[in-house]
């Protein structure tokens, strides 16, 4: 019994701090695991910005209202079918079809327009569409409940339970950038999309029907955005305006990794769904290293929110072109 | 009276006096017009309507300073920002801090909304000018961001709430802006000052650099010029002159808040300046006026302006090339067309030039020693004989060009 008394604080204080270790490894990965949810939802809208932006040099700030086209489409059609495999291959081909139809009636004669005229007719098309949902489907946030199976959380290691959807997200969009790098790198028309993004006219030159190509880029696209829309609906709210923030963190995407190049965006997309959620979960705790709590409190979720523009303007001024320019210019 | 004759002799009616017009060129005509109109606004809000009219055109013109500001790099140097309201928001902020401070001195937050925009403009300029094209319109975007998140996380100044100020600014204590009408004319007079100074840079060697670089950057940068410092200059400028914008939109809406500095408040000042026309100064003003004007409108009808509002601009974009200013020009274009009179006012603008050129040379030669004389004077002998011949040259074409318009 002599020296318990003292032994016991010790004892508990160096198991708290065990405990306290454990949970910050545990919500460590965890935040991990996040990050990367978010990189790969990123990157399967930033794919098709990249590609339509690198072979048809064409600003679609439309791509966002894409994603969230797709989810709103994916609950109606869930709302219909009450299946959501079957609301997901629904809302694709409806996101498809929208997709072509702006294509046809508007982007078709803004391709060689400078991007300035592209920017405010893009721009004009994401007012419209925003309303445009309000007044079908009301202001109220929508949802879309997962799939009964995937709809529990799975204990990846002793005290680290992660919700099974979200690793569903990230499986899915890596066998979606999977198959999209096998497309880019094995078939024709991905040897075609890599030329056009190197050098549209001289593809076109070559006696490729280059507006064809255009319209298969556009609709691939189209669909990657709707897909990411879809798979996100079940966590986030479906709502007007969705898919306006999303679309700036894919246009920072695009431009750190390059434009036109589909590898660049991949490892953009990562780098930024990592530094963002990690940044925003861990910035406050490691301020508080350098400095007091309490401006702590105040800068870090200041500084998390800007994190991945000061990483774009870094990269931009170190490289011009992003990391992996696809322009040979 | 048929109708198709009616509308003819209608035509004939409006090409004539549209003739009589065009003896003065549109870029004089259009803001002339443009100031008497905001001048007289606050004579005719003299009825019920006075306090919405009157804060509505100020808003337009506080605007118009900032799309202004956008169209001198935009227009003028190609350099697209898109992220302009965060020199108009950092305008505003230093009011509303030096406010929350209690003070309120013109002579204190008019200078220093303007230098914390221009030194903001001038630190992000020395990064953003390093890019081009589309790489440059998002690291804009990214700085304005970044002011735009420092703006919501300034927790003693109201973070994302914004801040009230209970107050306008004073002049030496003296509550000038205070009335309404007053402030309208404040703003009225920097917007004329930020127009008449924007009209002098674009005229100025400055301007003509600017522009050169916007054309071909490498034959400027080859003939000697050092266009990063060009465009560096014109980015402060602008930045400087949209903190300005700034500070009378604080003092204008009593409030100020980290909304001010969203990229899509850039975006619409991006909208604003095509609207109107790019590169014409004047244009941005009209787009600004057209931009709010329709807004306001289209809002008062229903509320989901926005589904009209979103397609007008895409019909802009696709049908009205050149903005307004541009439309506006290709209708006048077509009204009073007299291609005919341009040629030869180009043809003698041209053998003016030559002859006056040629004559430099004389007077220079005629000014040296002896023995270069004789060879000086062979150049320009030479000279003098292909100014001659252009001459021939233009003329004849100018004489075919009336005979195939006039068909004489």
């Amino acid at each position: 019994m002599s020296g318990g008394p003292q032994a016991l604080p010790v004892a508990v204080g160096a198991r708290r701090e065990a405990i306290v270790g454990l949970m910050s490894l545990s919500l460590l990965l965890v935040q991990t695991l996040n990050g990367l949810q978010l990189g790969v939802l990123l990157f399967l809208i930033a794919a098709g910005l990249t590609l339509v932006f690198g072979v048809m040099d064409f600003i679609n700030l439309a791509h966002g209202v894409q994603y969230m086209l797709g989810a709103y489409f994916a609950v109606m059609f869930y709302a219909l079918t009450g299946n959501f495999l079957l609301a997901l291959v629904l809302a694709l081909l409806a996101a498809l079809a929208f997709g072509l139809l702006l294509e046809f009636s508007i982007f078709r004669h803004l391709y060689d327009r400078d991007h300035l005229d592209q920017v405010i007719a893009t721009f004009g098309i994401i007012i419209f569409l925003n309303q445009a949902v309000k007044l079908v489907w009301g202001a109220a946030p929508l949802s879309l409940p997962m799939p009964e199976i995937l709809s529990g959380s799975v204990s990846l290691m002793p005290g680290l339970i992660y919700p099974v959807w979200r690793l569903v997200i990230i499986t899915s969009g890596l066998a979606v950038a999977a198959l999209l790098y096998g497309l880019v790198t094995y078939t024709r028309v991905g040897m075609l999309v890599r030329a056009g993004a190197t050098n549209a006219p001289m593809v076109s030159a070559l006696g490729v029907d280059i507006r064809r190509l255009f319209m298969i880029v556009f609709g691939f696209g189209t669909m990657l955005a709707a897909f990411a829309g879809v798979m996100i609906a079940p966590i986030l709210s479906v709502e007007p305006g969705m898919g306006d923030t999303i679309l700036i963190l894919a246009f920072v995407v695009i431009v750190i990794g390059g434009v036109g190049s589909i590898r660049g965006a991949f490892l953009a997309a990562l780098i930024i769904g990592l530094v963002d959620t990690l940044g925003r979960s861990f910035s406050v705790d490691i301020l508080r290293l350098f400095m007091a709590p309490s401006p702590a409190r105040t800068v870090g979720p200041a500084l998390a929110s800007m994190l991945i523009y000061l990483l774009m303007a870094l990269v931009l001024y170190f490289r011009p072109t992003g990391l992996f320019p696809a322009k040979g210019r | 009276m048929s109708v198709s004759a009616f509308l003819r002799a209608m035509l004939t009616t409006l090409r004539q006096s549209w003739a009589g017009l065009r003896q003065w060129p549109a870029s004089d005509v259009a803001p002339l017009v443009l100031f008497i109109v905001f001048a007289l606004i606050p004579v005719f809000a003299g009825t019920g309507a006075e306090i919405y009219l009157l804060s509505l055109f100020t808003r337009v013109m506080i605007f118009a300073i900032a799309a202004l500001a956008l169209d001198l790099i935009v227009g003028y140097g190609a350099l697209v920002s898109f992220g302009h309201a965060a020199f108009v928001g950092l305008g505003a902020y230093a009011v509303g801090i030096l406010a929350s401070h209690g003070i309120s001195e013109i002579l204190l937050a008019l200078p220093l909304a303007i230098v914390v925009a221009g030194l903001f403009a001038f630190a992000t300029g020395l990064v953003c000018l390093r890019t081009k094209g589309v790489y440059f319109i998002m690291i804009t975007l990214a700085f304005g961001q970044m002011a735009f998140f420092t703006a919501s996380s300034l927790a003693p100044y109201g973070g994302d709430d914004g801040l009230t100020i209970r107050a306008r600014d004073t002049l030496l204590g003296f509550a000038i802006l205070k009335n309404d009408r007053a402030l309208y004319y404040a703003v009225f007079a920097c917007l004329l000052g930020a127009y008449l100074l924007c009209r002098a840079i674009v005229g100025s060697r400055f301007g003509r650099v600017l522009r050169g670089a916007r054309e071909n950057p490498i034959r400027m940068a080859s003939i000697g010029f050092e266009v990063f410092r060009y465009q560096l200059i014109a980015y402060v400028i602008s930045g400087a002159l949209a903190g300005l914008s700034g500070f009378l939109l604080a003092n204008a809406t009593s409030f100020v808040s980290p909304a001010y500095m969203s990229w899509q408040r850039s975006g619409e000042l991006i909208i604003m300046v095509v609207f109107g026309g790019l590169g014409t100064l004047y244009g941005a003003i009209i787009g600004t006026a057209a931009f709010l004007l329709t807004e306001e409108w289209l809002s008062g009808l229903t509320e989901h302006w926005k589904v009209i509002f979103g397609p007008l601009l895409v019909l802009v974009v696709v049908f009205a090339r050149g903005g307004l200013v541009g439309s506006a020009a290709k209708l006048a274009h077509w009204l009073g067309d007299d291609p005919v009179g341009r040629g030869k006012e180009s043809a003698a603008a041209i053998q003016a030039d030559i002859l006056r050129r040629a004559q430099a040379l004389r007077t220079l030669a005629s000014g040296h020693s002896a023995r270069l004389r004789p060879l000086m004077h062979t150049c320009c002998n030479g000279a003098g004989r292909a100014a001659r011949r252009l001459r021939d040259e233009i003329a004849g074409l100018s004489s075919q060009l009336t005979r195939r318009f006039r068909g004489g």
